[in-house]
């Protein structure tokens, strides 16, 4: 039911919400909170984003969802049928400017909103740095939590999709990485995209999520219709072993479960851990699984210099030095820009990653 | 006829390149004026004047209506808005409704001069000896309101005083005066409601001292101790009151535009009355969010006033070196906003421009520009010297001359509500009550180092938790390392 204007909202809305602080963050209604709901529709990642973003409308009235093209459903489908149902004065279209989108949302959530912003590629979320970096990130904190943002979530697409070239196949996660005040989170699959999702919506701090674009539409799994969250800040083991230890997020998590199939047929065994919350992220989880096996290799499609992989060599190696049978490996994109016809060579293929696996379990 | 046209490109160019040179002394006129208008269209002055005194003449359509109801004042300065017909009319070739609007073709060529002959003028209400112009409408101010907008500017001008020689003295690390800028703080907070929400730049604490911050909580602040409100986490004169809808200050220039538009978006959704407010420089006008902020704020029909402080400099930049536009009000049209510019140094000039605009906003839904014309009297800050790039008589010229808290004291006085002795006894009291919020301060000891680790999420992670840990036993073992103010 489109609302028919904005006296109509505005009466309802002061009836469902009531009197808010400006700094009370943005404490939604409570929802179910649930680990491995199981069940449910077979889903792709745009449609599962789909869902979550109208059970994150339908359950909170201050809920809002902008960017560029959000209007008509998003160049990737995941806002469709949202401005239909909960009216444009919820759902639009914000002129072209990253910087702006990301100042509106801050500007929004300070004032108890949820703010659902989203920026069309990651790759452009870079006008947008200052905003999200000196002011998202330190808003809570330069003002001694007189005010806070904690209501924002900037969602974007993420990562390679086979033609991108440079400008819409980045993987910028690591540079917010360095940020604290963030959180930073990156779903594998449908089912964890929603239940990160809307984790992440309802977090009382800033959040960027990434959406692995290659997974829009080829990614399908049974996915709960009905509302539920995923931890933040946990990573799971989606595979045990007992050789070496392989952590990755995102769509490469595709790529180093089938590294780790191949791996089996020459009796090497591989625990696999997706870390899906890469700030502030799970030393304790990826600590545990390297204290048994002894090794360590980590894979991401974003550049290997300065990437993510060196936080976590750098902390498992000071954590678990004694136990380290071998360096740490990292599996990553090359430090170039990110080509168009040398997508295949560039990126953290299969058998990169399964000849870093022999290798390091061979060293 | 095209190497005519040309020719006179090239000259115009090589004269635009020449009047480009900076002059010895900061210019105070507005960019060459048209050499030709052969190829220099004229333009309609309705286009580009004040829309709220050249409305009956205004010579284009806006593409759509604003929402919103019209109140009086709005009425007085409403813009009349033409219903765009669409494609061709029946045998009309004159005219188009292209997708950007109504468009009427010529068969001349014209090019929109880069600026007008006359300067967008200036609202004024008081002279330069307090006396109200005849002529001029404002909006009335009681005796009690009348002397409580004195009191504060005296007030915020002996805060400045006294903070910036603590400064000088090495009590506190830096200070950032409003010298000169008094009338543009306290009448703009004044027409304002409590409900309003305040985003500042950095050089408006007045704004925060009329809605109640007492001058114990900025010298809390600027000491950074335990009762600072931010923990001690930001530099001097980084004030914040959530009680007070002022948002804390940020260092980092016209971050606050846009998420003035954010806050002012929200306040409509919930049918506030009330609007936003956001305080920005001359200089922040160049930065990319700027732009941003009244694009989306005239998109969105978000209720906020942008108030510019255009106060000539940028640190050591005039505004020659700023903007070639004439000033900021001027380019509210680009972005179908609003504007008026108003004499910064008049408080009544400032109180009623601030009261209309804030209507306008709250009642129609949308975005005010307001270009305040002031001159920064003192330094850019403690880490400034304006010696260095600007003539010393220039300061003391609107220092003295057109100095904002004399002029209306003219006008106060001349109504009979103040006098010298109740003058005496204002600064002589304010004086001893910032000195002694100064002590009580600087004794303070400063908040406990465990809120180095707290605010940056809503809960501490794991990963602070280690960090304290270390840092803890760290002071344990190294105690002369560290401060002793500062409680463990």
């Amino acid at each position: 039911m489109a609302a028919k204007g904005l006296r109509e909202v505005g009466r309802r809305r002061a009836a469902e919400v009531g009197r808010r602080c400006l700094s009370g963050g943005s404490a939604g209604p409570p929802a179910p909170a649930a680990k491995r709901k199981e069940g449910g529709k077979a889903v792709n990642l745009f449609t599962a984003v789909n869902q979550a973003l109208h059970i994150a409308l339908d359950t909170d009235p201050r809920a809002y969802v902008f960017g560029e093209d959000v209007g008509f459903g998003g160049v990737f489908r995941c806002t469709t049928g949202l401005a239909d149902r909960f009216g444009k004065s919820r759902v639009f279209n914000t002129p072209l400017c990253e910087q702006g989108i990301a100042g509106f949302a801050i500007g929004l959530a300070a004032m108890g909103n949820r703010a659902i912003a989203e920026i069309q590629f990651a790759d452009y979320i870079f006008p947008a740095f200052d905003q999200i970096v000196n002011e998202a990130a330190k808003f809570r904190y330069r003002s001694g939590n007189e005010f806070n943002c904690g209501g924002l979530t900037i969602r974007t697409p993420y990562g390679a999709v086979g033609h991108g070239g440079h400008y819409h196949s980045q993987s910028p996660e690591a540079f917010f990485c360095h940020v604290p005040g963030l959180k930073v989170v990156i779903p594998r699959s449908p089912r964890e995209a929603k239940g990160l999702l809307l984790a992440s919506i309802r977090d009382p701090n800033p959040v960027v999520f990434f959406e692995p674009k290659w997974l829009y539409r080829l990614a399908v799994e049974e996915v709960p219709e009905e509302d539920y969250m995923l931890p933040l800040s946990e990573a799971e083991v989606i595979r045990e072993g007992s050789d070496i230890t392989l952590v990755g997020w995102g769509a490469q998590l595709a790529v180093l479960k089938e590294a780790c199939e191949d791996a089996a047929k020459d009796g090497v065994s591989c625990e696999l851990i997706d870390l899906k919350t890469l700030v502030p992220w799970d030393k304790e989880t990826v600590e545990a699984s390297v204290k048994k096996t002894g090794k360590l290799l980590v894979s991401h499609e974003a550049p290997v210099t300065g990437g993510f992989g060196a936080e976590i060599a750098a902390s498992i190696a000071e954590r678990c030095f004694q136990r380290l049978e071998a360096p740490v490996a990292r599996v990553c994109g090359l430090d170039t820009p990110f080509p168009l016809v040398y997508e295949p060579f560039y990126m953290p293929t299969k058998n990169k990653v399964l000849d870093a696996i022999k290798a390091t379990v061979d060293f | 006829m095209a190497s005519l046209w040309l020719a006179r490109a090239s000259s115009q160019l090589a004269r635009r390149a020449a009047a480009r040179r900076p002059p010895p002394r900061p210019a105070r006129h507005g960019s060459g004026q048209p050499t030709s208008s052969w190829f220099l269209g004229s333009v309609p002055q309705a286009a580009l004047g004040s829309p709220a005194l050249d409305t009956s003449r205004r010579g284009f359509c806006s593409v759509r209506r604003f929402a919103g109801e019209s109140s009086a004042a709005a009425a007085a300065a409403a813009v009349v808005d033409e219903e765009p017909e669409s494609g061709f009319a029946a045998g009309d070739q004159q005219a188009v409704d292209f997708p950007g609007g109504k468009v009427s073709f010529v068969a001349e060529m014209n090019f929109l001069p880069e600026s007008t002959r006359e300067r967008i003028n200036c609202y004024r209400v008081l002279d330069d000896d307090g006396r109200t112009i005849s002529g001029s409408r404002f909006q009335e101010v009681s005796r009690e309101l009348a002397l409580k907008m004195y009191s504060e500017m005296v007030t915020l001008q002996i805060m400045d005083t006294i903070f910036y020689e603590a400064q000088r003295q090495g009590r506190i690390s830096f200070y950032l005066t409003s010298n000169g800028e008094e009338a543009i703080n306290i009448a703009s907070a004044a027409a304002l409601s409590m409900d309003d929400i305040v985003l500042p730049q950095y050089r408006e604490p007045g704004v925060l001292l009329w809605r109640g911050f007492t001058l114990q909580e900025f010298a809390n602040q600027c000491f950074g101790n335990k009762l600072d409100y931010g923990k001690g986490r930001q530099m001097p004169i980084h004030y914040g009151s959530n009680r007070l809808n002022y948002f804390t200050v940020s260092s980092p220039i016209a971050t606050q535009l846009p998420h003035a538009v954010g806050a002012a978006y929200s306040l409509k959704m919930d049918k506030k009355d009330a609007c936003a407010i956001t305080y920005f420089g001359d200089g922040g006008t160049s930065e990319g969010d700027f732009h941003a902020a009244l694009n989306f704020a005239a998109v969105m029909e978000a209720p906020v006033i942008f108030f510019c402080r255009n106060n000539g400099w940028a640190i050591s930049t005039p505004t020659t070196e700023q903007f070639r536009s004439d000033g900021v009000v001027i380019r509210g049209q680009a972005y179908g906003i609003r504007g008026i510019r108003v004499d910064g140094n008049d408080a009544l000039a400032v109180y009623s421009a601030i009261h209309a605009a804030r209507e306008m906003a709250v009642t129609e839904g949308r975005p005010i520009l307001v270009e305040a014309l002031t001159y920064r009297v003192g330094h850019h800050s403690t880490s400034d010297d304006s010696t260095k790039y600007r003539p010393v008589d220039e300061i003391e010229h609107w220092r003295t001359a057109r100095d904002p808290i004399s002029r209306y004291r003219k006008w106060v006085q001349g109504n009979d509500w103040w006098s010298d002795a109740e003058e005496s006894e204002l600064r002589s009291r304010v004086r001893k009550e910032l000195l002694q919020a100064i002590q009580v301060a600087e004794r303070m000891p400063k908040p406990p180092v465990t809120e180095l680790f707290t605010d940056v999420y809503d809960k501490i992670p794991s990963n602070l938790h280690e960090q304290e840990q270390l840092l803890r036993d760290t002071i344990m073992r190294h105690p002369a390392d560290y401060p002793t103010d500062v409680p463990v």
